[in-house]
């Protein structure tokens, strides 16, 4: 079948939401972890800041991240009438 | 609709309601076996109460749920709430690695341990972002179902069940490995009889009810396994931090570890116990340079020491020490050229403490280099072999609905979550008690916990007076990682209820991904290469009999390989990530986002990603060059000196790049296949003509 616009603007608006957390899963990840060393000699909570968020605060993004995308994207189905009947 | 509505929302409540009462249920079960324990109930007994409780329990559960139906059997009649899949998939994904060995791990590496943390979790952030709710909408059976659908022809498909049978089979050894080192510990059943009682507690579940049954005993075990390691963290850290969430306050803590780190690094007695095995080590070294001259040096003059006692009269227990060594010493030359082999290993223990809480400790700047870029390495393929490993993306196929699957994701690294984050602090607490509890405690009265694992296990704890002055150095230690776990109900002073209750959890963990390995073997083989290869009129009862018969056969196989006991586990299960990442990830990710990815681009990315995947693991893992007879050294081999376990940093972008060069070098795919592109893009195209969800 054809794609209408709509069609094509939700599946773009999906790339662009994708996209924007990809960016934060990577300061999270890679970024922080390159410059940990550096990190750490902040103190935050008690702990060294690079420690802390190998531990734990990225490890927080995460859940976010994940948490943030499922809620937003379920709401975009609607928007867009791409939603599934109703199973709850 | 009205009673689809009505009657999975019902399902929800009820599910509720049972897992309500079950772990309420499983607390009472703890407490009297706490009370009976207070009467007298043995050791022994209270080890062999929760094997059989729990092994009974998962049996039956298993036996409630079998079935025979196909959509039951291969994915739980896909009405597994997200909720429950997320707890589902968080027992299924935390292996007795997880549980058992990931806070020794962190505890002997420090900060350089946390790299699984992270690769462990953030890889689900491409589960939910590339991953999951797609394959939910595609609505098939297996991951090389997709491969099958999206690429055409049978050739993708048998390179992705070739792939996952690779990682899957690697990783489930693994975890019956697990199986039978927890259950021959607690129980004092020999390692044999405890794989097999294992692969029992495995088989009775998935083989009866394939995934419906494995999906709610995971569910069950998940249940056991969080209890199991959150009661003695818990209580430990409130002794330590004052509040019963110790994992947000133990800041404090790490502060006096890396100072205990400080004064113990300066310790002259720790120098001295160093020293000594410094010297040692460089000895050995020297003996090893002229083997044979040095063993009849080394011969004669303990010789000459033992006639030199006797002549001048020296008291008895002097000559009878001397005539000891004498009688030690190595009978030829081999045999102290393997002991100086093994002294040389002392040098590693001359090494003063790791500081727990510094990135990429090194000698100099480009050593610290290199161990950054193999903590990225490994975060890199962790996450990327998450996000690929087809035991945990089936997962997905089994929720009711693609905006259940999304959720279902995030419900799934909530319920990892909660013991990854616990596991950096249990390694922290640990270590505290260690530095201050132990060290420094006299021989004779060592803490009750260390006096009672020293004896049981020496393994795990080993601690002996090298520079004889009476009190415990911390050089003088010696711990296998797996002992912090198993420790810790004992050092926070807890019954030992809570240390069958923690054996339990290990055992909870190690089955639940087992089951779920298997299943996918099984799955693999019998839908994959049986249904769709071999005969595709197979009725649906000979599908799951098929099923169920491979299921014996790969269990069995598994057990097999894992009584030969082969070597480094932690290496294995890095493999089986690198492995998958390499594979799997190009070519599903793509299939979503890319259109113009093609069946040619599909299987030269995949077999290029392998290839090399496997080429470097070959080329620099000792035991595997030594398979093959390479012998130049390592360092030519290696590149930017990343390590075997980080292989996929160079299989995934390859294989990525591989698919979009031939892709684009040959025809773009049908019509079709682009529809089916646009059909899994989107929950729900209104007047789309795919047809999905196969029976």
């Amino acid at each position: 079948m054809e794609l209408t616009a709509k069609h094509e603007e939700y599946w773009r608006k999906n790339l662009v939401i994708t996209a924007i957390l990809m960016v934060i899963w990577f300061l999270a990840t890679f970024v922080e972890g390159w410059y940990a060393r550096e990190l750490n000699s902040i103190t935050f909570l008690g702990f060294p800041l690079g420690f802390y968020m190998s531990a734990q605060g990225s490890l927080i993004i995460y859940v976010v991240i994940i948490g943030f995308y499922a809620r937003y994207m379920n709401r975009l189905d609607k928007e867009y009438d791409v939603h599934e009947e109703e199973v709850k | 609709m009205s009673q689809a509505t009505f009657s999975q929302s019902a399902f929800t409540q009820q599910l509720k309601k049972y897992y309500f009462f079950y772990t309420g249920g499983f607390l009472a079960f703890i407490i009297l076996l706490a009370i009976a324990e207070q009467l007298g109930l043995s050791r022994q007994y209270i080890g062999y109460t929760f094997l059989v409780a729990t092994i009974g329990l998962y049996a039956m559960i298993g036996i409630m749920s079998r079935t025979a139906e196909v959509a039951e059997y291969y994915v739980a009649g896909r009405r597994v709430p997200a909720f429950f899949n997320g707890m589902a998939t968080g027992a299924d994904w935390m292996s007795a690695a997880s549980f058992i060995g990931m806070a020794g791990t962190l505890y002997l590496t420090g900060f350089d341990g946390l790299a699984f943390v992270m690769g462990w979790t953030g890889g689900y952030v491409l589960v939910a972002l590339f991953l999951a709710p797609y394959l939910r909408k595609f609505g098939q059976f297996t991951i090389p179902d997709f491969l099958g659908a999206r690429y055409g022809g049978n050739i993708p498909r048998t390179i992705g069940v070739f792939c996952a049978v690779l990682a899957s089979f690697v990783y489930v050894v693994a975890q019956i490995y697990g199986v039978g080192l927890i259950t021959s510990r607690f129980t004092g059943l020999e390692f044999g009889i405890g794989v097999f009682v294992g692969l029992g507690g495995i088989l009775v579940c998935s083989f009866l009810g394939g995934m419906r049954a494995v999906t709610w005993t995971q569910v069950a075990q998940y249940i056991i396994l969080i209890i199991a390691y959150l009661t003695p963290v818990i209580w430990l850290g409130i002794k330590h931090t004052g509040i019963p969430v110790p994992q947000i306050a133990y800041g404090p803590v790490l502060q006096k570890v890396t100072d205990l780190e400080k004064k113990l690094t300066a310790d002259p007695k720790e120098q001295e116990v160093r020293k000594i095995f410094k010297d040692r080590a460089d000895a050995a070294n020297a003996a090893l340079k002229d083997p044979g001259k040095a063993y009849a040096e080394g011969k004669a003059a303990i010789e000459k020491n033992a006639a030199d006692l006797k002549a001048a009269n020296a008291p008895a227990d002097k000559v009878a020490a001397a005539e000891k060594a004498v009688a030690a010493y190595p009978k030829d030359v081999d045999a102290a050229k393997e002991q100086w082999g093994k002294e040389k290993g002392l040098a590693a223990r001359a090494a003063p403490p790791r500081p727990h809480a510094t990135p990429f400790p090194g000698k100099d700047e480009a050593a610290q280099n290199t161990a950054r870029l193999n903590f990225l390495g490994i975060v890199f393929c962790m996450m990327f072999g998450t996000a690929a490993l087809p035991h945990i993306l089936m997962r997905y196929y089994t929720t009711p609905s693609v905006t259940e699957a999304r959720r279902s994701v995030f419900w799934s690294l909530f319920f990892i979550f909660l013991l990854y984050f616990t596991a950096p602090c249990l390694a922290v607490l640990a270590k505290y008690e260690v530095y201050s509890g132990l060290v420094g405690s006299a021989f004779a009265e060592l803490p009750r916990w260390a006096a009672a694992w020293a004896t049981v296990d020496p393994t795990l704890l080993n601690i002996t007076d090298i520079n004889k002055d009476g009190i415990v150095q911390l050089a003088e230690i010696v711990i296998g990682g797996d002992l912090i776990v198993l420790m810790t109900p004992e050092i926070a002073g807890l019954p030992y209820v809570v240390s069958g209750l923690v054996a339990a959890g290990g055992l909870a963990a190690a089955l639940s991904t087992a089951d779920g390995l298997l299943l996918t073997i099984a799955n693999a083989l019998s839908h994959d290469v049986y249904y769709k290869m071999i005969d595709p009129h197979a009725s649906t009862k000979r599908r799951v009999s098929v099923s169920k018969a491979l299921l014996l056969v790969v269990a069995l196989v598994a057990a097999y390989v894992t009584s030969l006991k082969p070597g480094n586990i932690l290496f294995l299960v890095g493999a089986a990530f690198s492995i998958a990442a390499s594979s799997f990830f190009p070519a599903l990710v793509l299939g979503v986002f890319w259109k113009r990815a093609n069946k040619y681009g599909a299987i030269a990315g995949m077999l290029v990603g392998l290839g090399v995947c496997l080429y470097y693991m070959a080329v620099t893992y000792p035991f595997l060059r030594d398979m093959i007879g390479i012998t130049k050294p390592i360092a030519e081999y290696m590149w930017f000196g990343l390590n075997p376990i980080s292989a996929g940093v160079f299989g995934l972008p390859l294989g990525m790049l591989t698919i979009i060069i031939v892709s684009l070098l040959t025809p773009a795919p049908d019509k079709e296949t682009q529809e089916l592109v646009e059909h899994v893009r989107y929950p729900n195209l209104r007047g789309d003509t795919v047809v999905s969800e196969a029976a």
